[in-house]
């Protein structure tokens, strides 16, 4: 194990190394004072780091040693859907055809490229159950925001400006109420009730006519399905709201429900997540939104035409939100998406679905006995657990989260939702195997017991790990943000 | 069909059910109503092997004309340079591409160093004091630099100052973004291939929030910061600056101007064009605006041990903890382009980032020069980084057609974004522009202007 500091690769760096291979210069000497004015020349260089070639190679490989991703080991992170992420993606998606075309060519040279955003359009609206949609959004978040402004637009459209309130429930995602917020509306929540579903009595009290939308994730952040939607879809479209649908957690239902059957009008598809993206330790994402003809003419423009020429960019949408993104999307995840769609057909979507929710019923079901079960039924594809008990005894649920990081795994989701004491969200996900699945049992019941018999090997967790617990405290109120060189008396850099 | 990414057999299945006490998958589904089951089989096509796979991408992507096949003059935002192989080997560890967000620092070193690295560069190439993980792209990092200067001013100032010279696409998203808090956006127009100055202290009140010009503009031309930087900070506006951070090797920084943000698209540095996206935003600032800055920030700390170590910081800005009151929704970012692009930065290194930066000036110049040699008018003759204006005087699509013709993928149609600019070309010429490449282009160039 390596428990050495790692270096930076700014502290790697020597004058006169070079680690790049530029053109020759075929064009002779020139005095760039001649070709730019002095008050747009640069005076001082940016300190960026001088290394050969394999010093960067070995710096990232370093870097990534000190990382855990999918390919490392188990990842239950709820809501996050860490599933495995298919090579050939990788090979595809760096085809030279998808990876080297400029949006700005004639779309007579990039028929292919629009015939698989085309086709990947018409595959999630038959998902979703909606009547079109965009890939513009780049990530989940964007999504929602873009849903929520052509709601707006909407119902500014109808006439109804005075609908400025969007009904987020208290176990939504951070980003709903952030969402509804960058685009103009004041977020109210709706309480969960003693089933962890939407208290629906509390719903028709919130809901009126300021009432915009209501966003809901379902199956929602407990991993349980909000079995009295079609009641809330109701109560929302009676007073002449919308119904948003948050599809971070989509990959429970693919074939066996669909949103637009259950009554949303705007959907949104993390398809890092739902359909393998992959996650890019943070991104890139991509965020594609399905709405109902009703709401079609709000979608961004431009808007992917197929006509019997071929495909084209329609621009002329009157009723637009306009853009939201430059260019098309995040093509490139887009790209990989399709080819998972692809691969996996109808039946095998289906299947993804089933297992996922097999998986977590069956490690719920194996850790039952070891911790706190706030909602006692089957679930959907992930649950929450409390470490209520472990807390009596003087072990928090990060002290668990810790502890696992010494089994090799990722721990899961923490804290979250916020209606939960303690809360642990885990989200096994299809690709995991049943021997995976009870190792981590196994692991989860060992520090259970652990926290009963000797607290401290939990508490002071990890033991194993590169590096032990970091102050964050000190992070946040002393915030160093970027590297700044200093010479010590020994006249070694550091940091 | 058998799944290789599902590792599900009969068996586990069974003895999974048996554990959990039911007698098949669908009793686990029993939550959701009748009546809004899918009942059929959603309409898609048949599942693909692997190899059926690749044939299948193989021709879609052979359908397509790519920008490595032709010489190619195309830019308006995205380019085409060199990209050191170490980029891609690095990228494709699968460390970093498998993971998520670094919520757990102690197995996330890896990810949370190199983001503390990637800040670090993108401050020393603006001359900002801080940067955050990244952004969307750069058109939507303009945009949210607009939100934060609103917010700044506690929503007091709602007016935003933005330079017809910024991306017009940009400009576009800027537009939809400011309708959320109905903030108001007014343009200010070009003059002789610059921003206005005068128009810009002419539309200055104490209701601007915030004032955004792009450098080099969208159009090719360098932009007076100085004075409109004075123009924003008289009236208490911050000075927010779009720039192609590869130009900023050989200019000098917005942030020795004065700008409070500074904001663009890291897609020069490893990321390829793909389509337009990923790419890579950036938002760099000044330190008063650290808690308003949107998205992930990574800051230096040490653990129980003193050693030092690497963790998300300042959290409470962020939409997982402030909800509404967050400074952006921003969750997701770009984060293994910013990987790319801290991979790009460290092989250029120092001396050769501004190297690739002069290839770009001094080819570009050559190639302006011999434009104008033949006789072609050019737009603008002020400096320029890596884009200028030809105006070849009849529509531009056609002379493309020509320019394909000869395989050369020419520039962008202004008239796309400007009816008044019908004939002009917007040409890009990068490092990895040949003599021979470019001396072709303005023979075929040329042929097709006087085809007639």
């Amino acid at each position: 194990m390596q428990t050495e500091e790692q270096a930076l690769i700014f502290e790697l760096s020597r004058p006169g190394r070079t680690g790049y291979s530029l053109p020759e210069d075929e064009l002779g000497e020139t005095d760039v004072e001649n070709l730019l004015p002095a008050q747009y020349l640069r005076t001082n260089e940016p300190e960026l780091p001088e290394v050969s070639e394999l010093q960067i190679m070995r710096h990232y490989t370093a870097l990534s040693s000190r990382n855990h991703g999918v390919d490392s080991g188990f990842y239950p992170l709820g809501s996050c859907t860490m599933k495995y992420n298919p090579k050939i993606h990788e090979d595809i998606a760096r085809m030279p055809g998808f990876a080297h075309v400029h949006p700005y060519q004639p779309e007579e040279q990039v028929q292919g490229v629009m015939k698989l955003m085309y086709d990947l359009q018409e595959s999630l609206a038959e998902i979703t159950g909606m009547d079109q949609v965009t890939l513009q959004p780049a990530a989940g978040a964007q999504g929602e925001w873009t849903g929520l402004m052509m709601i707006r637009s909407f119902h500014e459209a109808n006439g109804d400006h005075h609908r400025n309130k969007v009904i987020v429930p208290d176990s939504a995602h951070g980003t709903n109420p952030a969402s509804a917020s960058v685009a103009g509306f004041e977020a109210v929540t709706v309480r969960t009730n003693e089933r962890g579903l939407v208290d629906l009595e509390h719903l028709r009290e919130v809901t009126g006519d300021d009432t915009a939308a209501l966003m809901l994730t379902n199956p929602n952040t407990l991993g349980l399905f909000e079995d009295e939607i079609i009641e809330m879809s109701a109560i929302i479209h009676d007073a002449g709201g919308k119904l948003y649908y948050d599809g971070a957690n989509s990959n429970a239902i693919l074939g066996i429900t669909r949103p637009g059957d259950m009554g949303f009008d705007v959907v949104h598809l993390n398809l890092h997540k739902t359909f393998t993206g992959p996650h890019g330790g943070g991104g890139p994402g991509s965020g594609p939104v399905g709405v109902t003809k009703e709401l079609a003419p709000f979608l961004p423009k431009p808007i992917l035409i197929k006509s019997e020429t071929g495909y084209t960019w329609e621009n002329n949408r009157p009723h637009s939100i306009g853009r939201v993104k430059p260019y098309y999307g995040n093509f490139g995840i887009n790209v990989r998406a399709y080819a998972y769609i692809r691969t996996m057909g109808a039946e095998g979507l289906k299947k993804v679905s089933e297992y996922a929710v097999l998986n977590a019923n069956y490690l719920m079901r194996r850790l039952q006995p070891y911790f706190e079960l706030p909602y006692n039924r089957n679930c959907m594809h992930e649950f929450v657990l409390s470490g209520k008990r472990q807390k009596k005894l003087g072990v928090r649920t990060l002290d668990m989260a810790k502890r696992l990081l010494d089994f090799g795994y990722h721990p899961p989701t923490i804290y979250f939702p916020i209606n939960v004491e303690e809360c642990m969200m885990v989200e096994p996900t299809e690709t995991e195997s049943k021997e995976t699945l009870d190792e981590f049992a196994d692991a989860m019941i060992q520090i259970a017991q652990e926290a009963e018999k000797e607290p401290e090997i939990v508490q002071e967790a990890p033991h194993t790990t590169v590096i032990k617990r970091l102050d964050e405290t000190l992070a946040a109120r002393k915030p160093v943000l970027k590297y700044k060189k200093c010479v010590d008396s020994e006249n070694k850099v550091k940091a | 069909m058998n799944f290789r990414y599902l590792p599900m057999t009969e068996e586990d299945k069974q003895e999974m059910l048996d554990y959990i006490g039911v007698n098949n998958t669908s009793e686990l589904f029993s939550a959701i109503p009748e009546k809004i089951r899918f009942t059929g089989e959603m309409n898609l096509a048949s599942p693909l092997s692997e190899p059926a796979l690749i044939k299948e991408f193989q021709k879609l992507s052979s359908k397509n004309e790519n920008i490595k096949m032709h010489p190619s003059f195309l830019g308006a935002g995205i380019y085409d340079h060199y990209i050191p192989s170490v980029v891609d080997h690095v990228i494709r560890r699968s460390e970093f591409y498998t993971a998520y967000t670094p919520y757990q620092p102690e197995i996330s070193q890896g990810e949370l160093q190199a983001i503390f690295e990637f800040q670090s560069m993108i401050c020393e190439l603006t001359g900002m004091e801080i940067a955050n993980s990244s952004m969307y792209d750069g058109a939507t990092a303009l945009a949210e630099a607009a939100l934060v200067a609103a917010s700044y001013s506690k929503m007091k100032k709602t007016k935003i100052i933005v330079s017809e010279g910024v991306h017009p696409e940009a400009l576009e998203v800027l537009k939809t973004y400011a309708s959320g808090p109905d903030l108001t956006v007014q343009q200010i127009p070009l003059l002789n291939g610059q921003t206005d100055v005068e128009a810009v202290q002419d539309a200055m009140d104490d209701n601007t929030a915030g004032v955004i010009v792009q450098y080099p503009n969208f159009y090719g031309s360098l932009e007076n910061l100085k004075e409109i930087e004075k123009a924003a900070h008289n009236y208490k506006s911050l000075f927010i600056v779009s720039s192609n951070p590869l130009a900023l090797g050989v200019l000098t920084p917005p942030g020795e101007f004065g700008a409070d943000i500074v904001i663009g698209d890291a897609q020069p540095f490893g990321i390829p064009s793909q389509m337009g996206g990923p790419h890579c935003g950036y938002f760099a600032a000044s330190k008063k605006l650290m808690r308003k800055v949107p998205g992930r920030l990574v800051g230096q700390t040490v653990d129980e041990d003193g050693r030092r170590g690497f963790v998300l910081t300042i959290q409470a800005r962020e939409q997982h903890i402030r909800r509404d009151k967050a400074t952006s929704n921003i969750c997701s970012n770009q984060a293994l382009n910013a990987l790319a692009a801290s991979v790009a930065m460290s092989a250029l290194g120092k001396k050769g980032l501004r190297q690739m930066a002069l290839q770009n000036v001094k080819n570009t110049n050559y190639l302006r020069e011999q434009v104008k040699n033949r006789g072609i008018n050019i737009v603008n003759e002020q400096p320029v980084f890596n884009e200028f204006i030809i105006d070849v005087k009849q529509p531009v699509s056609s002379i493309n057609k020509k320019l394909k013709e000869k395989g050369i993928i020419g520039g962008f149609d202004l008239s796309k974004v400007d009816s008044n600019r019908n004939g002009q070309m917007l040409v890009c010429v990068t490092e990895l522009r040949s003599k021979e490449e470019m001396d072709y282009f303005v023979k075929e160039l040329e042929g097709a202007v006087n085809a007639d």
